[in-house]
């Protein structure tokens, strides 16, 4: 369930509570989308899921630093994005089973999760579908003074999109409070993002005034440190800006994408998963700073394995919609 | 007191003067409207049915936008679901092209994929209608695109009265709504009461009453429909002019009980036929009224043809008083 939060208090997490929460909220993304994986190659699962896996320190990083309710937008790849905001494991597991209780009554599925309670506006399973939702929510915050942010994830696919540079142009225009974080994980789909993308993404943005900014995906300290710059900017009226994410999916574009070799190699997704796993980088570092002990992530990775199977079973045993729900939440 | 005194009673607006004072009485009432669009600040849109709102409401809620369709619709969506009440301008409705990413797969299907979590109630003010010689990219009539998707509303309003009602509900409904205006009837005058009112979206008109034919004429059809029942007259034909004004939701039970009680139907609109709304609007009388019936369902639309730039070609695109007139004295074996 989302937890109540006074939703104009900052969040107040500092140190190692902060770095803790981080490392938690990564595992527990991780661990849910292993068993989306499972239930899914288990034919337990309808459809199809996009995971998250490898890019874990992105949601996390950016959303640690908004407010409940600031507002975010999510993509296809979304389930990390609404669990970083706050969303509960087992409405979410129930909606991707297609269940009455899940977030969306069982009509959105996994691109769709949407939660008013942590300021999800809805994942999108139009690339770069967002952009303008994100960014018509930071204009209601602006010309309503409710000093909320807007976030808009998207990956770097949707960089070809126009409505992005439209919608970024009068958020600069405008002064509007919304960060366009762009998670660059290296392939549109099935094709690198070397063959779609020309010159400098980073220019992008200054292109129409909007500071931009780069940083490394894997370390979510750095993502959290440079996301609550950004945010804090907006909030403050200073206008929109561009981060730039440099990550890595570990998996295939869905789950269904198991034979990767015709667009990258075995090679390069074992480096990644060995020296850059955002999980481990965080956890050696928690170590090393003597702010967690290998037992006490041992435990909580055992808290965080009960809270995922407990989820899996509520979903499991809980009822399908009926029949009958389908022509209702047509028209509001 | 007479039909004329009452007439005379009530003052006369243009259609354009009646959604400037919908608008201006909307945006009075909630300070959560405002209107986003291109050259509607300073210059009242080209068709200047927005002169004056900037003055009245200030730059930050009656917004000049860049030549962006796609990026301001889709920050309306946003804006909406998160407590605005926008209303969107989009100057030509051939222009919807560039928006229906963000009205079909966005503001349409939010409340359903949120499982009715969220709304987006915003309203996008867009133009119809031929024969203003502005050639094919800006003079279609493509309502129907809207009236087939569940989760949006499509208003077509005919008269000033009607229009200044309609939006005011429309801009009050919790749902994306699309509100067609007939470029060529901005200059059209009608009786519009001082007081204020509002007309529910879903119910249609009979805007004359008639026993031989019905005509169900909509948006910029009902002036020509009216028109052609003048015409009908002097041959001794009693036309009905029935006008949904709109299109979803659709008041078919007023459709289909006037089609029994004339059992001749002919359905005007001046979008195209071919799978278009006078298509829908013929099946609708026919499942409702088919052993009343005593001639099949006569549609008419704009000819299956990009709008021609030349006056004589153009002409014969669209229908007209005297065509109009034409089927229906055919349909009553009149010609």
């Amino acid at each position: 369930m989302t937890t109540a939060v006074n939703p104009s208090k900052p969040d107040s997490r500092t140190g190692a509570d902060l770095y803790l929460h981080m490392y938690r909220r990564m595992l527990m993304i991780r661990l849910f989308e292993e068993q989306v994986n499972d239930l899914y190659t288990r034919a337990l699962m309808p459809g199809l899921a996009h995971l998250y896996i490898g890019e874990e320190a992105v949601a996390v990083g950016v959303c640690e630093a908004l407010r409940t309710d600031d507002y975010i937008t999510s993509t296809h790849r979304g389930h990390g994005h609404c669990l970083a905001k706050g969303a509960s494991v087992d409405l979410m597991f129930a909606e991707l089973l297609g269940k009455e209780v899940g977030y969306c009554k069982g009509k959105g599925g996994s691109m769709h999760i949407a939660d008013p309670a942590t300021g999800n506006l809805g994942a999108n399973a139009i690339v770069g579908g967002s952009t303008g939702i994100a960014t018509g929510a930071a204009f209601s915050a602006q010309r309503l003074g409710t000093g909320q942010v807007a976030v808009c994830f998207f990956g770097e696919g949707a960089l070809g999109q126009g409505v992005l540079y439209e919608v970024m142009n009068m958020a600069a225009l405008w002064k509007l409070p919304v960060v366009y974080v762009c998670e660059n994980n290296m392939y549109n789909e099935y094709t690198h993002f070397s063959e779609t993308t020309a010159g400098d993404i980073l220019a992008r943005g200054p292109a129409f005034g909007v500071p931009s900014e780069a940083v490394d995906g894997q370390d979510v300290r750095a993502v959290y440190d440079v996301a609550k710059k950004l945010v804090e900017r907006a909030r403050a009226g200073d206008g929109p800006s561009l981060l730039l994410v440099n990550t890595y999916r570990y998996h295939g574009h869905h789950v269904g994408d198991v034979s990767r070799e015709y667009y990258r190699s075995k090679q390069e997704e074992q480096q990644w998963k060995t020296e850059r796993d955002p999980i481990r980088i965080m956890g050696d570092w928690l170590v090393s700073q003597g702010l967690a002990d290998r037992a006490a992530l041992d435990k909580l990775h055992g808290e965080v394995k009960a809270e995922i199977d407990h989820g899996v079973q509520f979903a499991l045993a809980a009822p399908y919609p009926s029949p009958d729900k389908v022509d209702q939440d047509v028209y509001a | 007191m007479s039909m004329l005194e009452a007439a005379t009673a009530v003052r006369e607006l243009t259609l354009a003067q009646a959604i400037r004072e919908a608008l201006a009485e909307e945006m009075r009432r909630d300070p959560r409207v405002f209107i986003l669009g291109e050259d509607i600040a300073e210059a009242g849109h080209p068709f200047k049915v927005l002169s004056g709102l900037v003055e009245e409401f200030g730059a930050k809620r009656v917004l000049d936008t860049p030549i962006s369709e796609a990026g301001f619709t889709g920050i309306a969506v946003g804006a909406a679901m998160t407590g605005m009440r926008p209303v969107i301008d989009i100057m030509f409705g051939d222009f919807i092209g560039l928006t229906m990413d963000q009205m079909v797969n966005q503001a349409a299907k939010i409340h359903y994929m949120s499982g009715g979590k969220w709304k987006a109630p915003l309203v996008m003010r867009t133009t119809l209608g031929a024969t203003r010689r502005s050639a094919a990219q800006h003079s279609q009539s493509l309502h129907a695109w809207f009236c087939h998707i569940p989760g949006l509303k499509v208003v077509m309003p005919s008269t000033p009265y009607d229009a200044k009602g309609l939006l005011k509900s429309a801009i009050r409904d919790e749902n994306p709504v699309v509100f067609f205006e007939d470029k060529m009837m901005y200059r059209l005058k009608g009786p519009v009461p001082d007081e204020e009112y509002t007309i529910p979206l879903g119910v249609a008109d009979i805007k004359r009453e008639g026993s031989d034919v019905t005509i169900i004429a909509t948006s910029s059809m009902v002036q020509v429909a009216l028109g052609a029942a003048t015409l009908l007259e002097e041959s001794g034909i009693s036309a009905e002019v029935v006008d949904p004004r709109t299109l979803w939701p659709l008041d078919e039970k007023t459709l289909i009980e006037s089609a029994k009680k004339t059992s001749r139907v002919i359905v005007v609109d001046e979008g195209y036929g071919r799978y278009g709304v006078t298509a829908e609007l013929a099946s609708v009388i026919q499942e409702g009224a088919f052993f009343d019936l005593e001639a099949p369902v006569k549609r008419m639309g704009a000819m299956h043809v990009p709008i021609p730039f030349s006056p004589p070609l153009e002409d014969v695109t669209v229908p007209t008083e005297q065509t109009v007139a034409d089927a229906a004295r055919a349909l009553c074996g009149a010609s």
